[in-house]
């Protein structure tokens, strides 16, 4: 079920890098955890960002929930479907609910990216 | 945690299951926005098992009931329910209930649950010879059927008519052998019943009801709907630091009657309350959330109670109290909400009219 060309982050963001670009989502764990979501904020179009950093504020009936850069690069695009349809977050996380697009990619010294397998096996053991 | 009678069912269910005030209990079933639409087009059902449920009886019940809350139960009608406020003596909120009027001498009076054992503290304090007071919560299952097609299927889950059951009504129907009391009242702004129904046989009402029509909902749109209809949340709304003239909720009170609470009451009501309960809503999908500062003119005037996003609206809303002289003039305020500034415009309960 978690597709097999993305990678994984502890925080439950995927990522495809496609040379120095990055689409940017979060798993189908974490919008099963956030319910609902009726707003994200992607504040810094054009900002850069390291890893680790939070890229934007995905928000749900019950909470709100930072998503961070699984790697370094810059902000160049909100996914703009998701002004109106939130819930495609919800209903397609790895397809037409990706939250942003970051350009000038680069790979953080330390990085944290797990493969399919390895986050399958990271959800198996709880999440921690 | 506290299990509900029903907890085997929610998990049957693939309910996602939460902690609440000590409770297991479900945050929903299929998704929040999907269980509060169908309570507003349809019906839905709750478990509320966990609020607590407590018989007053005996000679002079009702008089003892009058002067310990704020509801004049000794003056309600048999098979009517009231519902008002448990004051300490400086007026402050120790719960809001509702008081159900069973028969002459037999009352029932339905509470919070984290606010449970505070409440029986309080009631036995003051009790009277005569008076009875019995916990029944455990032996006493609770669930909500709300949204317009509930009078249907609460007549068809008890085998009874409950059409022309009142607002605010109450009546004991038979159910195989035994009792259950069943109420026009609820918690979602919609049609709706609250039924007290024998621990024993609340799995077999629980499934019946589903099998009616009835969609199984949580905690999650339990909030969504109460706020949209404007009703407070104890532990949000109130607590023993506010008082019904600071929440707005005088029409709930008389004021010439004694009770606890009822002299600091008509002390504070002379001078009118330093702070105000406020509805407002925020235009677009982000929300403000409990404890977020309230600023007006740049300065701190309150805080959030409660704020959410509306499924029916499309929009967001939520309580705040914001300190009386400050917000004299203004009808818009804003909110920190830890990460921006929102604007929030005062409004009006309730959110949601049908």
């Amino acid at each position: 079920m978690i597709p097999a060309d993305l990678k994984y982050t502890k925080s439950h963001e995927w990522v495809r890098i496609d040379g120095n670009s990055a689409t940017v989502g979060i798993t189908d764990f974490a919008q099963s955890q956030l319910g609902d979501i009726t707003f994200i904020d992607i504040p810094s179009i054009n900002k850069p960002v390291k890893a680790g950093d939070s890229v934007a504020v995905v928000e749900s009936v019950k909470a709100a929930s930072d998503v961070y850069a699984p790697v370094n690069g810059t902000i160049a695009e909100a996914n703009p479907e998701l002004a109106d349809c939130p819930e495609k977050v919800n209903s397609d996380p790895y397809g037409n609910g990706w939250l942003c697009k970051l350009s000038n990619v680069t790979m953080p010294a330390s990085s944290n990216l797990m493969t399919p397998a390895e986050y399958e096996k990271f959800l198996e053991n709880g999440a921690e | 945690m506290l299990k509900t009678p029903l907890a085997e069912e929610h998990e049957k269910l693939g309910a996602r299951m939460v902690d609440f005030s000590g409770w297991y209990l479900p945050v929903q079933y299929t998704g929040i926005v999907n269980e509060h639409t169908a309570v507003r087009q349809a019906c839905g059902a709750f478990d509320t098992c966990h609020m607590g449920r407590i018989m007053v009886t005996g000679s002079g019940s009702g008089d003892y009931l009058s002067a310990v809350v704020t509801v004049d139960a000794a003056n309600m009608p048999v098979g009517r329910c009231r519902y008002g406020f448990l004051l300490n003596n400086d007026a402050g909120i120790i719960d809001d209930l509702i008081v159900y009027r069973l028969a002459h001498s037999e009352f029932m009076v339905v509470v919070n649950s984290a606010t449970h054992d505070n409440d029986l503290v309080q009631l036995r304090q003051h009790i009277k010879p005569g008076v009875k007071i019995e916990d029944v919560s455990s032996s006493m299952a609770k669930i909500d059927i709300q949204g317009p097609l509930s009078p249907e299927i609460t007549s068809k889950t008890l085998a009874f008519d409950l059409t022309d059951l009142r607002y605010f009504q109450t009546r004991i129907v038979s159910f195989r052998n035994s009792s259950i009391i069943v109420s026009r009242t609820g918690y979602t702004g919609e049609t709706g019943f609250e039924l007290y129904v024998p621990t024993g046989l609340i799995a077999e009402i629980w499934t019946t009801c589903l099998k009616h029509g009835a969609t199984p909902s949580g905690l999650g749109a339990r909030d969504t709907l109460r706020l949209e209809a404007g009703l407070p949340l104890y532990g949000h709304e109130f607590s023993t630091d506010v008082t019904p003239l600071e929440a707005g909720f005088m029409r709930y009170i008389d004021l010439q009657r004694s009770f606890i609470g009822s002299e600091t009451l008509r002390m504070k009501a002379k001078s009118g309350p330093a702070r105000k309960l406020t509805p407002f809503t925020i235009e677009g999908r982000q929300s403000a959330r409990n404890g977020n500062a309230a600023i007006i003119g740049g300065e701190k005037a309150g805080f959030v109670t409660s704020g959410s996003f509306a499924p029916s609206l499309g929009y967001c809303i939520g309580f705040a109290y914001l300190d009386s002289d400050m917000s004299a003039n203004s009808n818009t305020f804003e909110i920190d909400n830890g990460r921006k500034i929102l604007n929030a415009s005062v409004s009006k309960t309730p959110f949601y009219k049908k």
